[in-house]
């Protein structure tokens, strides 16, 4: 296996983006990170897209294909792939672009993520991002991918005692980190109290432990490390990019206060590079609700079980504190275009490393963490990336 | 939903037919085919059966933001039950104020409309769960 670098980043505001296309979102995320890494078309040897459900969003599938073309690749027809895990499309399309170049299958990849959600109305929208759950033997009877995670949420502070406050505060650090960052979606600060008595969506998550419908691209630039200072004197190599999957319904686990596939992709990224996750200064993770941070970063080995709750109102996870988590304002700030997310983690990260990110950049990062969650976790994605 | 999709697992919707390996004795619904445990050696060796109906609250939420299809039944409150065999099944919680539902109360399955294919449409049957009384 050969060393990979991020050469190239790029992407699109995200948002409610009624004049940008599908295909426009793609083309212009693209188009940005092969700009970025000084590339020419012609070097391109392949491009991966992740997508969860562009079919029912926009009723086009095919989408790989699509942006290709639009982006003016199928000129030379590489290859084009489309893949799809839910939320955890982005970062499992990452996956794969790292491990074409890693095998020596390709020099230079490009790896984009797409979803536009805002066509549809927000019913079924809801509707299609709770197609991440099993439709048989959850959806129909009642519970939404919301209802889930609240059940989660239910049982994390029956068994360890954490609170709403503590849940609520996740928000409230992610939109203080969303303020900081241009191409967010929230670029307010809320406070406590707003998340508090917001209308609930399921009990006891209210509509700001929920992240938003939105519309957005981004994009990252593979090339094989020996190769990739003659694009870029800032190259950012991966270290690791592991996955692993789960049961597909939540009710099939022994335990529902942790994602195994968490653990297991964590402790596998960990050992493959060395490190420990007391070594990760910024970390992007998985926020499609708040109780889903708290999950991860205790999962992801940051803090001890039933310690993500403490540790965030504790101001752990912010600028200045042990880890920063989501310093892009996460899904719940930055926004969640489904398939992009995973994209824009790494996106984010390449930033820090770089010391590119501005207002919300932490101090000195050199080792940065991204975790795309697929669902209830049936599907995990983690990368570690470091300055090279 | 497609009809026949419905259709075919009434056996697990109307009657809670789930399989047992024989080899450990896990409990799976609906049935499948190869124990995760076991794999290969409970091939052969699943068992047909079907679960009482009872167990406990293993968590609970009230939906208020519900599926186009459920709209008419919101806010409604939504569980995961620990069967007495073991499995966990997911469904709505009929016959309690959201406020008293506790993690550990007692319920049963009870035979329910759970959705129909358009405003005339074929209906569809499941369990829902209700609480048992002491």
């Amino acid at each position: 296996m050969r060393e990979v670098a991020v050469i190239g980043i790029g992407g699109t505001k995200f948002g409610e983006l009624w004049d940008t296309s599908f295909r426009d979102l793609g083309m212009q995320a693209g188009l940005a990170a092969v700009a970025d890494a000084k590339l020419a078309a012609e070097d391109i040897d392949a491009l991966y897209v992740g997508n969860m459900s562009a079919g029912r969003f926009i009723e086009q599938e095919h989408v790989a294909a699509l942006i290709a073309d639009y982006s003016g690749l199928a000129r030379d027809h590489i290859p084009a792939t489309r893949i799809e895990a839910a939320g955890a499309s982005g970062g499992l399309a990452f996956r794969q672009g790292y491990l074409a170049v890693a095998s020596g299958m390709h020099d230079i990849v490009v790896v984009g993520g797409a979803e536009k959600m805002t066509d549809v109305g927000d019913v079924l929208a809801t509707e299609i991002q709770s197609s991440a759950a099993d439709q048989q033997w959850e959806v129909v009877f009642g519970a939404t991918l919301a209802a889930l995670f609240a059940m989660i949420a239910r049982r994390h502070m029956h068994e360890f005692g954490t609170t709403r406050e503590q849940i609520a505060q996740v928000a409230v650090k992610n939109h203080k980190h969303g303020a900081l960052n241009p191409n967010a979606q929230f670029q307010r600060e809320i406070d406590l109290s707003t998340v508090l008595k917001a209308p609930w969506v399921a009990e006891p998550l209210g509509v700001f432990d929920c992240a938003p419908l939105s519309d957005g691209a981004a994009a990252v630039v593979l090339c094989s490390m020996d190769r990739a200072r003659s694009y870029t004197t800032k190259p950012v190599r991966i270290i690791a990019s592991t996955q692993a999957s789960d049961t597909l319904a939540l009710h099939s686990r022994t335990s529902i206060t942790s994602f195994p596939a968490t653990q297991v992709a964590a402790q596998k990224a960990f050992r493959l590079a060395r490190k420990t996750p007391d070594q990760v200064q910024v970390a992007e993770v998985h926020d499609n609700f708040t109780i889903a941070e708290i999950l991860a970063i205790e999962d992801l080995g940051f803090f001890p079980k039933g310690q993500g709750g403490k540790a965030t109102m504790d101001g752990e996870t912010t600028l200045g504190g042990k880890v920063v988590v989501n310093p892009s304002g996460g899904l719940k700030a930055r926004g969640f275009p489904f398939g992009a997310t995973g994209v824009a983690q790494v996106v984010e990260l390449v930033q820090q490393l770089r010391g590119e990110a501005g207002k919300r950049q932490v101090p000195d990062a050199s080792l940065g963490l991204a975790q795309n969650t697929g669902g209830t976790g049936a599907t995990v994605v983690v990368s570690l990336l470091e300055v090279a | 939903m497609a009809t026949a999709r419905f259709w075919r697992e009434n056996p697990s919707r109307y009657n809670l037919k789930a399989i047992r390996c024989g080899n450990c004795g896990k409990v799976f619904f609906p049935p499948r085919a190869v124990c995760s445990v076991c794999h290969r050696k409970s091939i052969g060796k699943m068992e047909c059966m079907n679960l009482k109906g009872e167990g406990e609250v293993y968590s609970f939420t009230v939906v208020h933001e519900a599926p186009s299809q459920l709209e008419m039944l919101k806010p409604y409150v939504v569980v995961m039950v620990k069967m007495d065999e073991g499995v966990m099944l997911t469904s709505q919680l009929l016959d309690t104020d959201p406020q008293e539902v506790k993690i550990g109360m007692r319920v049963r399955t009870t035979l329910r409309r759970i959705g129909e294919d358009g405003a005339g449409g074929v209906i569809y049957y499941g369990y829902k769960f209700a609480p048992i009384k002491a």
